[in-house]
C-alpha cells in the first residue's frame, strides 16, 4: 500500500533548481557585491582607458573606506534628498489618476448589471500601452511637448521647460503605461469576490455606490495594497522616462532628477557612491514594503478576531 | 480562510516582486563595476617609454588568438553613418583591394566585403557618452577577446582619451609615412597625437573649420544684400553681430536658433582646457558665451531651441525665420542640406537644384570668430586581425588626393588635403547648394587659423554637454542666477566624472 503513494515532491525541487541558480548568480551575488562596493573607495577615471598593451596599466582597486560614501551622500552638497523628493512627487502625480481610473474601469468591466460588450477588445486596448517600451513613450512625448512639437504648437506653452509641466508629463506617461496593468489586477481581484454578496446586496436594495464602498473596496484591499507597494517600489526606481525627457540632466533646476538617475550618472565613475545609493534605495524600498504589508495584515487579523468574538 | 489565503498569496508575490525589483536595481550598477580588466592608465603616464630605441611596434602586439569568424570580419565602431557613406562611395576608386557590394533599397551600393572580409558596423549613439562607454568595454576586453575590434572612430571632444590610451595602433606601424600625410592640416594631427610619446594614433579625412551660414532671403530683407563679403561686415565681430541681431529682431527674425549655436566659437578659443590636473575650470570664453546667450535670450534674438532638436532643425527651412547657423564643414552637407530641402535629395541628384526648399539659398561667411567643430578621426585598434585592410582604408580615405577631391566635390565636405583643396579652388570650384559660392576659400582661411594648443582634454564631451544643459536653466530663467546653474553643473559633472574636482 505504501508503494502507491509515491512522493513527487523531489521533482518540484528539481524543477526549481534552474530558477535558484539563475537567481543566485544574477541577483543575489550582485546584491551582496553592491553592499560590499558601497563600503569601498572605488573611482574610475573615465578620461583614460588603459589597454595595458605597452605600458603598465594602472589597476583601480576598491579599497575599504567604511561609511565614507554614505557620508558624502548625506552631506549638504548632495542632491539625494531633493531627488528622492522628486521621485516621490512624480510617482504620486502618476499614481493617483492611475488608481482612480483603474478602479472605475475595473468596476465597470465586472459589473453584473452593466454587462459591457466586447470586453476582450477593451481589455486589450487598455493593456496595450504597457507593452510599449517606456523609452519609446518618452521619446514620443518629448517630440510632442518640446519646442516645435505638435502639442507645443497647439498650446504654445513649453511644458517641458517648467518644473510642474514636466513633472506632469512624466506622471502622464507613467499613468498611461501602467493603468492597464492595474486595471487587470483589480479586475481579477473583484472577480474573486463572491457574486452572491452582490446579488444579496441588490436584493436588499443597495445602490451601486454602496456595493462599491461596502463590498468591493474592503474585499479587494489586499490586492490594493499589493498594487500600491509594487507601484511605489517601481516608482522609487523611476529612471528611463525622466532621463530621456531631460536628456539625463533632470532639469529644470534638477527638479526632475530621480535617485536612480544619480546612480546611473555615477556608475561609470564613482562606483562606491553609486553602490551606496543602491543600498539606500534598497533599504527604503524594503522598509516601505514591510510597513505596508504589516499594516494591511494587522487590519485583517483584527477583523477576524472581531468576527469570531 | 479564503482571506488568509489571499493575504498569503499576496504577500508571497509581494516578496518575490520586491526581491526582483531590488535585485534589478543593484545588479545594474555592479555588473558594470564588474567589467573585466578595470585597468586604467592615467593620461600623461608612460613617461618611462623611450621614444626610439626600444619602442614597441604596436602592430606586433597580440592578445589571445582571434576566431576564424573575427579574421573574416572587419569590425568598425562608429556613432553615425557619415564615415560609412564616405567609405561606400569613395573607397572603391582608390583601392586595389577586391570588393563586393550589396545593393541598397535606394539604388546605391554598400561595400559588403573587402578582400573577402566582411564589414561589421557597430553603431552606438554618441550623446551622453554612450558611444565612449561601449567602445571602452570593447577595447578593454580586446586582449582577452576572440572577436577583435579592427577600427574605431573618435571625435575631438574625447580623442585624447584614446590617443593617450594605449589602445590605438600607431599610424607609423601601419605603414603610413609622414610623406603620405604631408598635405594634412597640422591641427588634425595634433588632436590624435599621444601626448606622452608624441606618436600619431589617428587620421582624419576631413578638416572641420567652421563658418557662419546665413539665409540669403532674410539677409536681403534686413541687410539689403546677400553678398558674402557685405554680410561678413555685419557679423565681423561679436559687437557688430549683436547689433545685427537687434536689426533682425526688429523685423521679426531670429539671429540664431538656440542657446548652443554660438558655443563652439567660444569654446574653441579657450585659453586652457576644461580639465587640467583633474580639476575642472570655467574659462573666461565660456563665461562670455553664457553672458552673451543670456542677453540674446532675454532680448529675443534666438528661438530658445537646443542643438539637434526638431525646432532647431525647423529653423533651417528657408522660411524658418532664423538668419544663420554656425556650421563647420560637415554640418553643411550632413545637417543643413537635408534639413533645408523640401524633398530628400535623390541618389542621382536630379532634385539637387534651386526650387527644392532652401537649396541654393544659403550662403557662407567667416563669422565673428574662427573656430572648428567636430570632425571624425579613424583609429586602428591594437590587436586588430585585419591590419592590412585598416591601413589601406586609412591611406585611401585620408591620404589620397584624388579621393579627397572627389569627396569634396561630391559631398561638399572639406577634406583634410591641402593640395586637393587648392586644386579645386584654382579650378574654379563652386558649390551649387550655396548658390554657386566658392566656400572652400573661406574654409581654407579658417582652417589655417585653427590651433588646438592647450585646448583639449579627454573630458570635453561630458563637460560641454553638461554645461550646456545646466546653463539652459539659467537662460530660460528656471534658476535665479548663473551661480545656481553653475552649482547644478558641478553636481552633474562630478557625478559623471567621479575623479574630478571643481575649481569654482
Amino acid at each position: 500500500m505504501k508503494r502507491k503513494s509515491i512522493s513527487y515532491a523531489k521533482w518540484g525541487y528539481i524543477f526549481l533548481i534552474p530558477f535558484f541558480v539563475v537567481y543566485i548568480i544574477f541577483s543575489l551575488y550582485p546584491l551582496f557585491q553592491t553592499f560590499y562596493y558601497s563600503f569601498t573607495d572605488y573611482v574610475k577615471d573615465q578620461g583614460s582607458i588603459g589597454g595595458g598593451w605597452t605600458r603598465q596599466a594602472v589597476e583601480v582597486t576598491p579599497t575599504f573606506c567604511g561609511f565614507e560614501n554614505y557620508q558624502t551622500i548625506f552631506t549638504s552638497g548632495s542632491d539625494l534628498l531633493q531627488s528622492f523628493w522628486n521621485t516621490i512627487i512624480m510617482w504620486i502625480v502618476g499614481f493617483i489618476p492611475q488608481i482612480v481610473i483603474s478602479l472605475i474601469l475595473a468596476v465597470w468591466f465586472t459589473d453584473l448589471r452593466l454587462k459591457i460588450k466586447a470586453q476582450g477588445f477593451f481589455k486589450a486596448v487598455i493593456y496595450l500601452p504597457n507593452v510599449i517600451m517606456a523609452s519609446a513613450f518618452a521619446f514620443l512625448f518629448y517630440s510632442l511637448f518640446s519646442r516645435g512639437g505638435a502639442i507645443y504648437d497647439l498650446i504654445k506653452i513649453p511644458l517641458l521647460e517648467s518644473v510642474w509641466g514636466s513633472r506632469g508629463v512624466v506622471g502622464l506617461i507613467n499613468f498611461i503605461l501602467w493603468y492597464g496593468n492595474t486595471t487587470i489586477l483589480l479586475m481579477a481581484a473583484i472577480m474573486g469576490v463572491d457574486t452572491s454578496l452582490y446579488e444579496s446586496a441588490q436584493i436588499d436594495g443597495a445602490t451601486s455606490s454602496q456595493t462599491f464602498w461596502k463590498i468591493t473596496i474592503p474585499l479587494i484591499k489586499p490586492i490594493m495594497s499589493y498594487v500600491l507597494v509594487t507601484s511605489l517600489i517601481g516608482g522609487l526606481q523611476m529612471y528611463d522616462v525622466p532621463a530621456l525627457l531631460t536628456k539625463d540632466m533632470g532639469n529644470p533646476d534638477g527638479k526632475l532628477k530621480t535617485v536612480v538617475m544619480i546612480i546611473q550618472a555615477n556608475k561609470q565613475g564613482d562606483i562606491g557612491k553609486a553602490s551606496a545609493l543602491c543600498v539606500i534605495i534598497f533599504i527604503v524600498s524594503a522598509v516601505i514594503g514591510l510597513a505596508l504589508m504589516f499594516a494591511s495584515a494587522d487590519h485583517d487579523g483584527k477583523k477576524k478576531k472581531k468576527k469570531r468574538g | 480562510m479564503a482571506n488568509l489565503k489571499k493575504v498569503l498569496a499576496g504577500s508571497l508575490s509581494l516578496c518575490l516582486a520586491a526581491s526582483m525589483f531590488t535585485a534589478c536595481g543593484s545588479s545594474d550598477s555592479s555588473s558594470t563595476s564588474d567589467a573585466k580588466g578595470g585597468s586604467t592608465s592615467k593620461a600623461g603616464d608612460g613617461t618611462g617609454i623611450n621614444k626610439d630605441a626600444d619602442r614597441q611596434d604596436t602592430s606586433k602586439l597580440h592578445g589571445v588568438d582571434s576566431s576564424e569568424e573575427s579574421k573574416k570580419t572587419l569590425t568598425i565602431y562608429c556613432w553615425n553613418t557619415e564615415f560609412k557613406s564616405r567609405l561606400d562611395k569613395y573607397y572603391p576608386q582608390g583601392t586595389s583591394n577586391e570588393l563586393t557590394y550589396n545593393e541598397l533599397d535606394d539604388g546605391s551600393k554598400e561595400i559588403a566585403t573587402i578582400n573577402g572580409v566582411k564589414i561589421n558596423w557597430v553603431q552606438v549613439e554618441n550623446e551622453g557618452n554612450a558611444y565612449q562607454t561601449k567602445l571602452d568595454e570593447a577595447l578593454k576586453g580586446q586582449q582577452d577577446s576572440t572577436e577583435k575590434v579592427d577600427m574605431f572612430l573618435m571625435e575631438a571632444d574625447y580623442a585624447l582619451k584614446y590617443a593617450n590610451g594605449d589602445v590605438a595602433l600607431s599610424i607609423q606601424d601601419l605603414g603610413i609615412t609622414d610623406d603620405d600625410m604631408s598635405e594634412m592640416y597640422q591641427y588634425t594631427k595634433d588632436v590624435a597625437t599621444d601626448t606622452a610619446t608624441g606618436e600619431l594614433k589617428g587620421v582624419s579625412w576631413q578638416a572641420t573649420p567652421g563658418l557662419f551660414l546665413y539665409n540669403t532671403k532674410i539677409a536681403e530683407d534686413v541687410l539689403g544684400t546677400s553678398d558674402p563679403d557685405q554680410v561678413q561686415e555685419a557679423v565681423k565681430d561679436w559687437d557688430t553681430f549683436t547689433a545685427t541681431a537687434q536689426k533682425m529682431a526688429d523685423k521679426g527674425y531670429k539671429m540664431v536658433s538656440g542657446f548652443d549655436d554660438t558655443y563652439r566659437c567660444f569654446s574653441n578659443n579657450m585659453s586652457s582646457p576644461w580639465v587640467t590636473d583633474d580639476k575642472i575650470t570655467i574659462d573666461p570664453q565660456i563665461k562670455a558665451w553664457v553672458d552673451q546667450t543670456k542677453e540674446y535670450t532675454d532680448k529675443g534674438y534666438n528661438n530658445k531651441t537646443s542643438l539637434w532638436d526638431d525646432a532647431w532643425a525647423a529653423g533651417q527651412k528657408i522660411d524658418g525665420g532664423v538668419f544663420g547657423y554656425f556650421f563647420s564643414t560637415w554640418g553643411i552637407p550632413f545637417t543643413l542640406l537635408p534639413n533645408t530641402v523640401d524633398e530628400e535629395i535623390k541618389a542621382d541628384g536630379s532634385n539637387a537644384k534651386e526650387g527644392n526648399g532652401g537649396y541654393g539659398l544659403w550662403k557662407a561667411c567667416s563669422g565673428p570668430q574662427a573656430y572648428y567643430w567636430g570632425g571624425t578621426w579613424i583609429c586602428g585598434a591594437i590587436d586588430s586581425d585585419n591590419q592590412d585592410i585598416v591601413a589601406d582604408i586609412m591611406k585611401v580615405m585620408t591620404c589620397n588626393k584624388d579621393v579627397a577631391k572627389a569627396i569634396t566635390e561630391g559631398e561638399q565636405d572639406y577634406t583634410n588635403n591641402k593640395a586637393a583643396i587648392k586644386e579645386l579652388i584654382d579650378g574654379g570650384y563652386t558649390n551649387a547648394f550655396l548658390g554657386g559660392q566658392d566656400h572652400l576659400a573661406l574654409l581654407t582661411e579658417a582652417a589655417d587659423k585653427i590651433s588646438l594648443e592647450n585646448k583639449l582634454s579627454a573630458y570635453d564631451q561630458g563637460c560641454n554637454e553638461k554645461f550646456q544643459g545646466a546653463m539652459k536653466d539659467y537662460f530660460l530663467g528656471n534658476v535665479d542666477s548663473y551661480e545656481a546653474a553653475l552649482e547644478n553643473f558641478k553636481k552633474n559633472i562630478t557625478d559623471l566624472y567621479g575623479n574630478l574636482t571643481c575649481d569654482f
